[in-house]
């Protein structure tokens, strides 16, 4: 059995790590993927990480060396990247990762959703990280509860505080055919987006269904059976109403 | 030496000596620009590639894609007349026969295999060349097996030692053609001469003569050499005297070579920055324009892609798809820290774009971190559209051998002119485990290959007693390895003696024993697995060992880890002081090779269950890359299991076959670039040896085996060459789609 006392600074969750990373964040990434998550995305493709009970524990100094194998790579025009599952439920960890890239010079970025309070911890956080890879996940509140199972109110607060703080970050929506394509939204973003300082990219990430076989296999449902995956001309029309590239 | 061609080229030991590396040196121009300057096609390049095309796809519609044979004639290095593509049109002449894509005989090597060529294409050889060869004059083939002894030929059967040179040319000997160039036939004799003088020795031992009539043997194929240029109307008993000359001389030092022998592999060596000091003399001097420079070098790339031997089914199940390892080694830093690079490096890669991508030359990049960022984002950038070059650690290999080496074949590093190697093919390392757990009897067939050693009979195999039984088979299997490989090059030496080839090194050169392994994931995985999860033996009626049930899981290569990692290099340094253990011939250093090139398919075919769970006849890893889908942690972590394998006890090479999808290399065009950039600067860091880099969808694989006329030009890259994809047969298709490719999803 997993040791429940576990000191969450020196040890975490995780889910896998993806060595060759090429676009979560600038050049090539190393990506660890954090087990756990809060919200319940219907279209989420990772449904295997939610669970914050399951996977191993890993000390830090462990994930540490592993990444520094690969640091020939990612130093110094790529980085680290910390994804999920969502990364800010074992903050403290993070942290303490951080701060020791930060001494060898290496990138940090952060794929997150931003529902978090902003907490001490947090803010501490934010302040040694390089970048954020910010998903909102809906613009609309009341449809945000309805696709994520909760409110976009942090997420939202999250980015301004962002902003406020000189912190770059890349703005990320998935789009979802029926869900979060309409126009009144995309227009709304992109007034949201508008009035962040620090946004250096906007991308929109087509819904695909390729993780429907992990609801599967866990023996769930899958929300969205039957939602079209989103194509070339929905990427298009949206980048279009958002005004990017 | 002086001669009016070398005019304005600046003096050095060069003149006094058979030197190029210092011709190179005290002539080149390093270029740190970009591609700006090249130049496309010309119209005659245009013409004449097109006509080259059709020819292409004639031969692709005859039968086994053999266009025609000259089945009469005894290939020599004089035998055939002058043979043309379009006279009119090419700036660079010379064919192996007399007409374009004919394929020539060469009976040294063997005639059985010749005649096996020839019927598998309904085709006969000649009356007479068959009475000569089987009634007058022994050929490698009969020598060696003449002197095989019991045991080399059971290891053979039974697939524990595969391919073998003991049927065909050994190959993987690169003559310095660029001295044909530089100095002119003449003063390469005069020098041979002033060797025959050094072998005057008082006494005239075995080696003295030997060497002696090797001498005399090189004097006279560089006499036929210039009969041979004669032929098309040049005069190579003196230098090249202009740009076009120096690549004409030196094509024709190569073609000598290819119409003499059909080595496995034939490589050019390294001559794109030598004949850049003749291009830049000439673009100086105004007699040259950057058109007329690159019509030179997209001709002379025309006929290394025509570039044909004679080959049996067999030999095509090794070595898939008609390779010829016209391998061109292009790049890499000098020890005093200039780049090698020079802009007919980029002149030679552009022809990748000029005549569209083709897997011949074998384009091979010496890699360091310290390339120039331009000449780095070019060719990584084309490797992106053509999937046609593989990359080799300069930085590794120039510790070592300096800065004027070439690779053989596909990873086999030598330096020009002073270094050769007796090709080894490979040992199956896999088949060896389950020899030892089996007491030497095979899996397959359940014969006693080996002396009886005690099978293991235990239900669950032990990590220790498996290792002790282990290392005494693979003791045997070194054993076995260099006897088979002394008779074959003692042979190979006495009947197929590449003339040519060896006129163009030194006198006293260095010989490497380059032996070869297989299946070193499978094994790596298989004592992983016996070590860090259980491993059940299942037995049939008659105590072998047939199957293995895994239980629980364990570490697997190609994932950074350390557990199983450290395995695969224990295996690798053991074995390789196992072969030191044995006298070889010529006392040639031993060397190692991790690559099975296409071979992987046919060793794997012949191979059994084996403890890691991988099922009979699947086919191994090709090279040094982990089983497909073994790998979990992403493309780097493969890279930094491989780099962890020691390139100081696998000197021949440590290949890697790498393949991803575009998407998955980055977003846009630059990203793409930049990351393919950075991933082999960290690679070769680590110190990994070798890379080929593939970029396709594996859709676009599927759509080209099902509808190959659509690709005639497709080429990947398989193990330490390139290949047009539908030439491969469809159980190596099969092989390289369902291999990893790194996709994100």
């Amino acid at each position: 059995m997993e040791n429940k006392e576990k000191d969450l600074r020196f040890y975490a969750k995780i889910h896998s790590v993806e060595s060759f990373g090429t676009v979560d964040g600038p050049g090539i990434r190393f990506v660890l993927f954090m087990q756990g998550c809060h919200l319940e995305c219907k279209y989420c493709h990772n449904r295997d990480t939610w669970d914050i009970n399951s996977g191993h524990y890993k000390s830090l100094d462990e994930i540490f060396n592993k990444i520094m194998n690969y640091k020939n790579y990612i130093y110094p025009r790529g980085g680290v990247t910390i994804s999920g599952g969502e990364p800010l439920l074992q903050h403290q960890f993070i942290y303490e990762l951080f701060s020791k890239l930060k001494k060898e010079n290496i990138h940090t970025c952060i794929d997150t959703s931003g529902m978090v309070a902003l907490t001490n911890d947090i803010k501490k956080l934010i302040d040694i990280t390089d970048l954020f890879l910010l998903d909102i996940k809906h613009i609309d509140d009341k449809k945000c509860k309805e696709l994520v199972g909760r409110s976009n109110k942090l997420e939202l607060e999250f980015a301004k505080y962002l902003s406020d703080n000189n912190k770059p970050m890349w703005i990320r929506q998935v789009l979802v055919p029926g869900f979060t394509d309409d126009k009144e939204d995309l227009l709304k973003l992109k007034d949201f987006i508008n009035s962040l300082k620090t946004v250096e990219r906007v991308e929109i990430l087509p819904y695909h269904s390729v993780g429907e076989f992990k609801w599967k296999k866990l023996g769930l449902n899958y929300p969205l059976e039957g939602v079209r995956q989103a194509d070339n001309n929905d990427v298009k029309r949206a980048k279009e109403i958002l005004g990017i590239e | 030496m002086e001669f009016e061609q070398w005019k304005n080229f600046k003096k050095g030991d060069w003149q006094t000596e058979i030197n190029v590396r210092d011709f190179i040196q005290r002539n080149y121009a390093p270029y740190t620009g970009d591609e700006s300057f090249l130049a496309g096609p010309t119209e005659k390049t245009k013409k004449l590639w097109n006509e080259v095309l059709e020819l292409y796809k004639k031969e692709h519609n005859s039968k086994g894609g053999v266009l025609d044979i000259d089945t009469k004639t005894i290939s020599t290095i004089t035998a055939h007349n002058a043979g043309y593509i379009d006279k009119d049109l090419e700036d660079i002449v010379g064919l192996q026969t007399d007409a374009p894509l004919k394929r020539a005989i060469m009976p040294f090597g063997g005639i059985r295999i010749v005649e096996k060529a020839c019927a598998a294409y309904d085709r006969k050889v000649d009356d007479e060349v068959e009475n000569i060869f089987h009634n007058y004059r022994k050929t490698h083939n009969d020598g060696v097996f003449s002197v095989y002894t019991p045991d080399i030929r059971a290891a053979r059967s039974s697939h524990l030692i595969t391919g073998l040179p003991d049927g065909y040319g050994r190959g993987r000997i690169i003559g310095d053609y660029r001295r044909v160039a530089l100095y002119g036939i003449d003063a390469l004799i005069s020098e041979k001469q002033a060797e025959l003088d050094v072998l005057n020795t008082d006494e005239l031992t075995e080696d003295v003569i030997r060497s002696r009539e090797e001498t005399s043997d090189q004097i006279s194929a560089l006499k036929e050499l210039k009969e041979m240029a004669s032929k098309y109307g040049f005069d190579i008993s003196v230098p090249a005297k202009n740009a076009k000359e120096a690549v004409q001389w030196l094509y024709f030092g190569y073609l000598g070579a290819i119409k003499s022998q059909d080595g496995a592999a034939m490589s050019l060596g390294r001559t794109s920055t030598f004949l850049d000091i003749y291009f830049e003399r000439d673009l100086q001097n105004g007699v040259l324009t950057e058109e007329e420079a690159q019509e030179i070098m997209d001709h002379f790339v025309m006929k290394l892609r025509l570039v044909r031997f004679l080959r049996t089914p067999e030999y095509n199940e090794l070595f898939s798809g008609d390779p010829v390892w016209v391998t061109e080694s292009i790049g890499g830093m000098g020890i005093d820290g200039r780049t090698l690079v020079t802009k007919n490096s980029f002149r030679l890669l552009h022809t990748l774009e000029n005549l569209g991508p083709a897997p011949e030359p074998n384009m091979t990049v010496l890699w360091s971190t310290r390339l120039p960022e331009n000449f780095k984002k070019y060719t990584t950038n084309l490797s992106i559209k053509t999937s046609s070059i593989q990359y080799e650690n300069d930085d590794l290999m120039r510790i070592t051998l300096g800065d004027d080496y070439g690779i053989a074949c596909c990873v086999s590093p030598m330096k020009i002119g002073k270094q050769m190697q007796f090709f080894g093919a490979r040992a199956n390392l896999a088949k060896t485990l389950l020899y030892a757990i089996n007491g030497g009897r095979d899996e397959v067939s359940g014969k006693q290959v080996t002396p009886k050693y005690a099978p293991i009979t235990s239900e669950y195999l032990d990590y220790d007693e498996v290792m002790e039984k282990f290392n005494q088979m693979m003791d045997y299997v070194a054993k076995i390895y260099i006897k088979a490989l002394n008779a074959i090059h003692y042979m190979h030496d006495k009947y197929c003696y590449e003339a040519i080839e060896m006129a163009l090194h030194d006198r006293e050169i260095l010989r490497t024993m380059a032996c070869g392994i297989a299946g070193l994931s499978v094994v790596a995985d298989s004592l992983s697995a016996i070590k860090y999860a259980k491993v059940k033996v299942i037995r049939d009626e008659t105590g072998l060992a047939v199957d293995y049930k895994v239980e629980g899981d364990f570490p697997k290569f190609g994932n950074d880890d350390d557990r199983v990692d450290q395995i695969a290099v224990d295996i690798t340094k053991n074995f390789m002081n196992k072969l030191r253990k044995h006298q070889t011939y010529r006392n040639s250093k031993h060397t190692l090779s991790i690559l099975t090139i296409t071979s992987n398919v046919v060793y794997g075919k012949a191979t059994g269950n084996t403890p890691d769970g991988r099922r009979a006849g699947e086919p191994f890893g090709p090279g040094a890359n982990p089983l497909h889908g073994r790998d979990t942690n992403g493309a780097l972590a493969v890279m930094n299991s491989i780099a962890k394998l020691p390139f100081d006890s696998a000197e021949d090479g440590i290949s890697y076959t790498f393949s991803i999808t575009p998407g998955t290399l980055g977003k846009t065009d630059n990203e793409k670039v930049d990351n393919l950039v950075n991933m082999l600067d960290g690679y070769f860091a680590q110190t990994g040896h070798h890379i080929n880099v593939n970029v396709f969808d594996r859709s676009l694989l599927e759509d080209a085996m099902e509808h190959p006329e659509n690709y005639p030009q497709l080429t990947i890259r398989v193990s330490g060459y390139a290949v047009h994809f539908t030439k491969l047969t469809r159980e190596q298709q099969l092989d390289v789609i369902h291999r990893t490719i790194h996709e994100r999803i």
